[in-house]
């Protein structure tokens, strides 16, 4: 311990991680009058860092990556403000044998909120009790009407798109006008709609009127490479640098946190962190202090925060830290859509989704899986990148003018849908510390062990019927060759891997008993008062929304209440 | 992640303009549509300064000419709108190509291949050759169904050149012309066109 430098100033709150929980936790906060000091493992973002509205022949690979990577499958990001991925230098993770998980992390400050998909979905009422109703999983401790005033604040200041629909499965929120849907849209909502199916404008946290100072979105289409204007959320430029303006936050970038030490009485006294720019041991003491590290580092925190009045790792007597590693289940499929082919030409770029259709089948029959999914839309003319016609002239093949125009006449017109559904906890997907490896700074990493179960298989088998029956009904030439395109069969369906969708929540679950939860009914420790987690680790099911709304709502929440209690002197 | 090529590209001009950009948005809430263009002309004028001449860095002066030659074939000129040679598409790759042993390894392998299997045909190598036999050989590597033992290196180069012009051409200003894409731009209303959507409608039935 010697060799840590040590700060003498007893900082109110310490936020561990900016990403949708950190930043809300510290706008909030600072709000509300507390001082937050926020630790965050990578750089401070640069507004000038984002590569929005840049021209691939801007770049000299053109976005291949400097190495020519993109073409030996690895994904260099050049434009999206991603600033990490699911390879680190000298950050690893492991496998167990049998298990496939990949684990995308962000350093940067917003984390992966500055290049996420933008998706704002709430939960219905049933997600918050999914064991009540078919005996699978754990409800939450907390039900929609707790969370409900805290999506109103999310969205208010946030900004979501979106109309009232009256879709149980979706609850209507304080939406901003969406955009037009596009052609394709069009086509998808008819399709769907000859197939009782509703889709309805999309839920994207991207502002269409100015809010809060932020002026309205330009329609760029570019959202993954963030947002120059802040039109979009990031937790970064739309709460934490606002935040600063209080004067109440102070932000130490490259502070990869090592550990939470605890004084006699059990309550954590100091977080000792790495600065990753010369290597060194630096610990700030807190009153109290709030994990928003993303749901599996924050579980490796906990897990390697070990002391002899905690033998299992911090906040852990239940044994559940770690465990119930959820991600939703992805399988997706594309068509050639012929009617779209020599379209009279526009702009379509827009923002992410103008359409998605929520679950549709939530009451009723048994379908031969629980629970459901979404259906997200994809189409339109992109940008050209590398790869992008790449398909079309595998499957056309030839050379010269002929090769040209069929670019030509698929450029914009496919379709292609993704399901997004809702994956059961189970016993055999979990991280834990590996105890043979650690990171460039020595600390034990996490070891994933993963399962999906019949349950999802069969939802694949599901969405991929009705993703058929969508593109066909609007004349789609299901893409043969690709996971998708295959019928539902009993082989293994095009399922994607654990941890690829990249919404892993559940590790620090909520609970009302300490003997099977790590955190209460306000995400604070039962063993630790003054411990409070804030990202997708409270999750206790990840229902088919997409976990980002429901973390901000949570973390919303889980800030008020720390607040308060702070002021109470309780903690 | 850093991206050392691009500022070294575009330099502290593209920066500028991209904050330039940032605060028309910021200062009238909309965007200004010239601030816009003004980060597409900087780079424009970063690239003009370093010359229009390219040396290549990976293959032989022999190879470049070939694979000038071969994504020439594979996206000509038509009608008089400039194809892969114009949009640099040899320059491009054979610059990957010094980025990463593995390409460049793909592309002297082939353009070998495509020499020796001239040369077999009687021509001294695949640039001096004609046209004619230039696409007589390419009419067989340019499809799978032509797979034999013989022609197998021939069909697996020529599905990664034809991958990387295609990539090289469409990713050029001449490429995404030809493409007529139409985004990238600040629009102060997203709208669509309605007699796109009534085409599409039209042809689907629904």
């Amino acid at each position: 311990m010697s060799r840590i430098r040590q700060e003498p100033t007893v900082h109110d709150v310490v936020v561990i991680g900016s990403g949708a929980g950190g930043g809300t936790v510290t706008k909030v906060l600072a709000d509300l009058g507390l001082r937050v000091l926020l630790l965050e493992a990578g750089p401070m973002l640069a507004m000038s860092d984002l590569k929005e509205h840049v021209w691939p022949y801007q770049v000299p690979h053109r976005g291949v990556g400097p190495r020519a990577e993109g073409y030996f499958g690895r994904s260099p990001f050049t434009y999206s403000a991603t600033f990490g991925g699911a390879q680190l230098e000298g950050e690893p993770y492991t496998v167990a044998p049998g298990s496939d998980f990949s684990w995308f992390r962000s350093r940067v400050l917003g984390g992966r909120t500055n290049h996420y998909g933008r998706v704002t979905l709430r939960f219905s009422d049933y997600d918050f009790k999914p064991r009540s109703r078919d005996g699978l999983g754990w409800d939450w401790p907390i039900g929609y009407e707790d969370l409900a005033p805290y999506y109103d604040k999310a969205e208010r200041f946030i900004g979501v798109t979106g109309t009232a629909e009256g879709i149980r499965s979706a609850p209507d929120g304080i939406f901003q006008p969406p955009a037009a849907l596009r052609a394709h849209d069009v086509l998808v909502q008819r399709a769907c709609a000859k197939l009782g199916i509703r889709a309805v404008p999309g839920r994207q946290a991207v502002i269409t009127r100015p809010t809060n100072g932020r002026p309205p979105c330009h329609y760029c289409g570019q959202c993954g490479r963030g947002c120059m204007t802040a039109s979009n959320y990031a937790s970064s430029y739309v709460q934490i640098f606002p935040a600063m303006q209080t004067g109440r936050v102070q932000i130490v970038a490259n502070a990869m946190a090592r550990e939470l030490t605890t004084d006699a009485t059990g309550r954590v006294r100091d977080v000792n962190y790495v600065d990753r720019t010369d290597g060194s041991e630096k610990a700030v003491r807190c009153r109290t202090v709030v994990l928003a590290a993303s749901a599996c580092e924050s579980a490796r925190l906990l897990l390697n925060s070990k002391s002899s009045r905690h033998p299992q790792g911090l906040a852990n007597a239940s044994g559940t830290v770690g465990r119930y590693l959820m991600d939703t289940v992805g399988s997706s499929a594309s068509a050639f859509v012929p009617a779209l082919s020599g379209m009279p030409r526009y702009n379509s770029d827009g923002y992410g989704g103008h359409i998605y259709i929520p679950w549709w089948l939530w009451e009723g029959k048994d379908l031969g899986f629980p629970r459901g999914y979404h259906i997200e839309v994809g189409g339109g003319y992109g940008m050209p990148g590398v790869g992008s016609f790449t398909g079309i002239v595998n499957r056309h093949e030839g050379y010269g003018v002929a090769m040209k125009q069929a670019i030509r006449d698929e450029y914009g017109a496919s379709v292609g849908l993704s399901g997004r559904g809702e994956m059961i906890p189970n016993e055999q997907s979990y991280c834990e510390i590996d105890p043979g490896v650690v990171d460039r700074w020595g600390i034990p990493v996490l070891r994933f062990h993963w399962a999906w179960s019949d349950h999802e298989l069969n939802q694949v088998r599901h969405m991929q019927q009705t993703f058929r029956a969508i593109l066909e009904s609007m004349g789609g030439q299901v893409r043969s060759g690709q996971a998708g395109a295959q019928p539902a069969g009993p082989a293994r369906p095009p399922i994607s891997r654990g941890g690829a969708i990249i919404h892993e929540v559940g590790t620090v679950r909520m609970g009302d008993d300490p003997k099977t939860s790590v955190l209460n009914r306000y995400c604070q420790a039962h063993e630790v008062k003054n411990l409070f987690v804030a990202d997708g680790a409270p999750f206790v099911s990840n229902p088919d929304k997409n976990p980002t709304h429901t973390i901000v709502a949570l973390a919303w929440r889980t800030a008020e209440y720390l607040a308060e209690a702070m002021r109470k002197g309780d903690v | 992640m850093s991206e050392t090529p691009l500022a070294r590209v575009d330099g502290i001009s593209r920066r500028d303009a991209l904050r330039r950009l940032a605060l028309a948005l910021v200062a009238t809430g909309t965007v200004d549509r010239l601030a816009a263009q003004d980060v597409h002309r900087v780079a424009a004028e970063t690239r003009a300064v370093s010359g229009g001449v390219y040396t290549p860095v990976a293959l032989t002066a022999h190879q470049y000419r070939t694979l000038e030659r071969l994504t020439d074939l594979i996206i000509p000129v038509e009608n008089g709108a400039p194809g892969a040679l114009a949009a640099g598409a040899a320059a491009w790759i054979d610059t990957l190509a010094g980025a990463s042993d593995r390409l460049k390894l793909i592309y002297s392998d082939g353009l070998a291949w495509l020499d020796a299997e001239m040369r077999r045909r009687g021509a001294a190598d695949f640039v001096s050759a004609s046209t004619a036999e230039q696409t007589a050989l390419l009419d067989l590597v340019a499809y799978r169904r032509n797979r034999t033992p013989e022609l197998e290196p021939g069909i697996e180069f020529f599905s990664w050149a034809r991958r990387m012009t295609v990539d090289a051409f469409y990713t050029s200003e001449i490429g995404i012309k030809d493409i007529d894409y139409r985004g990238n731009a600040a629009m102060a209303e997203y709208t669509v066109p309605t007699e796109s959507i009534e085409y599409a409608l039209k042809r689907s039935g629904l």
